[in-house]
């Protein structure tokens, strides 16, 4: 890579736009003080991110925490960072290294500073937290927690955060809880009145009251599919426990309890089976698909490896199963708690033998929510796994989306299924046979009527469902099952275009790349280099993902894996040529920002030049 | 698997049971097993108990794995749904079905390696959940249709065909289901059908996972001399430790049970199972007995036969997970969606 072509992000360091980066120790009850400040910023109606970049593990080692503040709703992750909050004394020395020239520190002053961590171009604000708890607080754990709180305190003073929204939101959470609600109300007065009289508050960068968030939700986005899950009518759940995915099924618990318990019974119209392991978890999603429910499993990277036999199974035997997939980072067990895209091929050809697969990729916990839903309809349509690839930073981190509406006339689309009644008027029944436009034959649920019994299996089959080894008998099923795959095309989430005037070339990108790549292009027109971007939304893909390709010179294709995934499999199943494609990708483990977009496309001037000639 | 359609051809003086069906009924089509195979045997008790039971074919789910069990859902009960499905992943789709619609009944069909194998942390885990079904372990040994490799069931020097003899210990489906809590333990020979139909019914009116490992010997790969289940060896060494009849639940015949059996157990639906000539030191019904009793004679090198225990107080995977009644394949979408007002409400919560 060329020498960083240095993006100042349009940050005009004043109001509302800046970026902070608060470095703690897990386990030491920071996140709920940095949520804190994301959740008062936002009620402040100001468009905001956190992004939450943690280890994985318990307790002690580094934690880091972002907030970006941006008027203009840029949202995707800083690298700018005018202020640090620096609570870790581990990584001390990169975090004040990481401070933009001309930026502020902000550190515990209750120890001296390490003078040859001096720099300086920053200013640093030294606050002795640990001395006023210990101070006020007797209990020792209160005393590290408060830490936190009273640095909040601090910056609430540094940032202009309204106190007024503070304190609702800490009756909100500790209404209750007496004593925690006025140690946290102390703690933040700590803070506050100590950075109000030894600085010169606000810092020249600050907030001020906007109103862009309107009636806007903050939320993850696992969440967002859990309840996406709920409001598509799934009441069979089976899963593995693994990070980044368990909080689907915390959340989908979490939802069934309060609305899918019998008020007159009492009883439960739903039901989580935690599985032995994946092989399992994919298994329960089968045997309760083909039985008529619906049912979902989540689970990240090492779960899909496990899962895919089964994925093979219900693909050859068309059994609808719907798979939420958290990316992580892989290969292996890899980072577990970072982000990736690294799941694409596996998911998309998952399982021995010909095998291809529908995939969604949502961007954000609103398409979380619309696609799990799509999904159901998906699986049961096509009678096939549908698998939906979220990731870490889509799943794990808050994201302010649009309030979700719900249509009441929605009903779920169960595709061909044969009732009794159908079947009563049938002279008999095949499995497999006869199709429909989409080369879907109707299925027959067990329990309903013996006429409709038949044998499934993952052995060979002919197109009546029964054992076959014969060629051309076999053949014929696999033909009608690709061509099934494609018509499916029609049926996915169709692709985002956006298009400028002048444009040069095309950008393709997918999932949570979208908030980097949009910023970036408004950072290249901006510099007079126009481009055309397509978000994919799902695979088998659209037409006017092929038309995209097809009428621009070259594309770069934007993703979060070594290997260029999504360049392959569009290489694999377009007609584009391998030498129209250019990469840009960052997997390193941290969501992506606007300067890896805009560096990755120019470091490409061999062809930007070409192009312009 | 290649199975061949039987002839439908059902004679007239052939007795129907309550739903008017013949025993053909209850058949499925042609097995395609090796002439002589214990499996054939296992596949008509199956056929007999279920007629016996009057069980509407359509009410019935059948399950597999892969092997030369697996196989043998296609020759029963042709009018219910199969599921024919990976090696050793049995009871991980059986969990989910059972999930989705708890009014079927279930039968899975496994065998050694299947289920003792490549299946046997999932067969672990559908005993602990309690899943209702019948688990039919048919028990050879032996790796059939991959000619002849032992199983995790092969006796300490049992011999294969080559004259090899095993030398690792086996994994008894038995003893693992007392140890892990199973609630209907049966083992059963497939050479004794007046035995297993009686297990069988008992364990499709079980509330709960009803274990029966049938000692079911290979024809082809396993029936030679030194392999300790072969037919011979399995006649000479089997001892049947219990005698069950199985009494359906009609208030009328409840009334007259004899009280000469050593323990009569209800069964959750209403039918009886009465244990009768069962050794005096034998209680079906405790746990830890029964562990010692068949620890007591493993040394001698016998085969216990019978119901060998039964717990029916124990909650099956949906008392366990507190399931409304009705299968969720069933409740309405209407019922299932908290619809746009709750949505709407909840991400107040969100702000």
């Amino acid at each position: 890579m060329h020498d960083v072509l240095r993006v100042n992000a349009a940050r005009s360091a004043d109001v509302n736009d800046f970026a902070l980066k608060l470095a703690n120790v897990n386990g030491t009850g920071s996140a709920s003080a940095n949520g804190l400040l994301m959740q008062a910023i936002f009620r402040m109606g100001i468009p905001v991110t956190g992004k939450n970049l943690f280890p994985s593990n318990i307790q002690g080692l580094p934690t880091w925490y972002e907030i970006r503040v941006n008027k203009d709703g840029y949202g995707a992750r800083a690298l700018d960072y005018d202020l640090m909050i620096a609570m870790n004394s581990q990584t001390y020395a990169r975090d004040v290294g990481e401070v933009r020239s001309g930026g502020f520190l902000l550190y515990d002053s209750s120890w001296p500073l390490d003078p040859e961590l001096h720099r300086d171009d920053i200013t640093f604000l030294g606050v002795p937290l640990a001395k006023m708890c210990n101070e006020t607080f007797a209990n020792p754990r209160e005393r590290i927690l408060m830490k936190n709180i009273a640095y909040a305190g601090s910056l609430c003073a540094a940032l202009d955060i309204d106190m007024g929204v503070v304190g609702e939101l800490l009756e909100e959470k500790f209404g209750r809880k007496k004593a925690l609600l006025e140690s946290n109300h102390k703690a933040l007065k700590l803070g506050y009145d100590y950075a109000r009289d030894h600085f010169a508050c606000p810092l020249p960068f600050h907030l001020q009251k906007m109103d862009a968030n309107g009636d806007k939700i903050l939320i993850d986005g696992n969440t967002a599919t859990a309840l996406g899950c709920l409001y598509a009518g799934a009441t069979v759940a089976a899963w593995y426990p693994i990070t980044p995915a368990t909080s689907v099924m915390d959340a989908f618990k979490m939802f069934c309890e309060e609305y899918r318990r019998d008020p007159d019974t009492g009883k439960n119209n739903f039901i989580i089976l935690q599985a032995e392991d994946e092989l399992a978890a994919i298994g329960m999603v089968l045997g309760a698909s083909w039985n008529g429910a619906r049912a979902f499993t989540s689970t990240a990277g090492p779960g899909i490896s496990l899962m895919n036999e089964l994925l093979g199974l219900a693909y050859y035997a068309e059994i609808p199963a719907v798979v939420i997939d958290v990316q992580r980072v892989g290969p292996s067990t890899g980072m577990p708690t970072r982000t990736q895209q690294g799941d694409i091929l596996e998911c998309a050809y998952a399982s021995h033998g010909d095998t291809r697969h529908i995939l969604l990729f949502p961007s954000n916990p609103g398409e979380c929510f619309e696609f799990a839903i799509r999904s159901f309809d998906l699986a049961e349509r096509f009678q096939t796994p549908v698998m939906m690839l979220s990731d870490l930073d889509i799943g794990m981190n808050d994201w302010v989306i649009p309030r979700i509406k719900w249509d009441d006339s929605f009903r779920p689309d169960r595709g061909r299924v044969l009732s009794a009644e159908d079947l009563e008027g049938a002279a008999e029944y095949f499995r497999y046979s006869p199709e429909d436009e989409n080369h879907v034959a109707a299925r027959t649920l067990p329990g309903v009527d013996s006429k409709g019994s038949y044998f499934i299996r993952g052995s060979g089959h002919n197109k009546l469902g029964g054992y076959t080894e014969i060629p051309d008998e076999y053949q014929e099923v696999m033909d009608r099952l690709k061509l099934k795959h494609k018509a499916a095309a029609n049926f996915v989430p169709a692709p985002v275009i956006q298009t400028r005037a002048g444009a040069r070339f095309g950008v393709l990108s997918l999932g949570g790349c979208d908030p980097a790549v949009r910023e970036a292009l408004d950072i290249l027109e901006s510099r007079g280099i126009p481009a055309d971007y397509l978000r994919v939304r799902g695979f088998p893909f659209d037409t006017a993902v092929e038309d995209f390709l097809g009428s621009h010179e070259f594309n770069f294709v934007v993703e979060q894996n070594r290997d260029a995934q999504l360049k392959s499999l569009l290489t694999l199943e377009t007609s584009v040529p391998k030498e129209k494609l250019r990469s840009v990708l960052v997997y390193g483990g941290f969501p992506l920002s606007a300067r890896h977009v805009v560096n990755g496309i120019l470091n490409h001037d061999d062809i930007l030049e070409q192009n312009r000639n | 698997m290649p199975s061949i359609t039987k002839p439908i051809a059902t004679h007239p003086s052939l007795k129907r049971n309550e739903l008017g069906l013949t025993v053909r009924d209850y058949e499925g089509s042609m097995s395609t097993l090796c002439a002589g195979c214990g499996h054939d045997s296992i596949t008509a008790a199956i056929t007999r108990a279920f007629w016996e039971l009057s069980t509407p074919p359509h009410m019935i789910a059948k399950l597999s794995g892969i092997g030369c069990s697996s196989k043998t859902p296609t020759y029963f009960v042709g009018g219910a749904h199969g599921f024919n499905s990976a090696h050793g992943r049995m009871p991980a789709i059986a969990t989910g079905a059972a999930a989705a619609n708890r009014d079927l009944l279930y039968i899975g069909i496994s065998g050694d390696g299947d289920s003792l194998s490549i299946g046997l942390g999932q067969l672990c885990h559908a005993i602990r959940r309690n899943v209702r079904m019948l688990y039919v372990i048919e028990n050879n040994g032996v790796y059939g249709l991959t000619k002849g490799q032992f199983s995790a069931s092969a006796d300490v020097g049992s011999k294969s065909k080559r004259g090899e003899a095993n030398r690792m210990g086996p994994i008894d489906p038995v003893k693992l289901g007392l140890s892990l809590g199973a609630t209907f333990i049966a083992r059963g020979f497939s050479g004794d059908k007046e035995q297993l139909v009686p297990i069988l019914k008992a364990a499709v009116a079980h509330r709960g996972l009803a274990l029966v490992d049938v000692i079911s010997p290979c024809v082809t790969f396993n029936d030679h001399e030194g392999s300790t289940k072969s037919y011979l060896s399995t006649r000479k060494h089997m001892v049947r430790a219990t005698e069950t009849d199985f009494v359906p639940p009609a208030p009328e015949i409840l009334a007259h049970i004899s009280p000469k059996g050593t323990t009569s157990v209800t069964l959750h639906d209403g039918s009886v199972v009465r244990f009768t000539r069962t050794p005096a030191d034998y209680d079906p019904t405790d746990r830890a007995k029964v562990t010692e009793f068949l620890d007591k004679h493993a040394a001698t090198g016998e085969i216990l036969t019978g119901l060998l225990f039964l717990d029916e107080s124990s909650a099956d995977m949906h008392e366990l997970s507190n399931s409304t009644e009705v299968p969720m394949a069933h409740i309405p979408y209407e019922t299932l969606c908290p619809g746009s007002a709750v949505l709407d409400k909840l991400q107040d919560e969100y702000r």
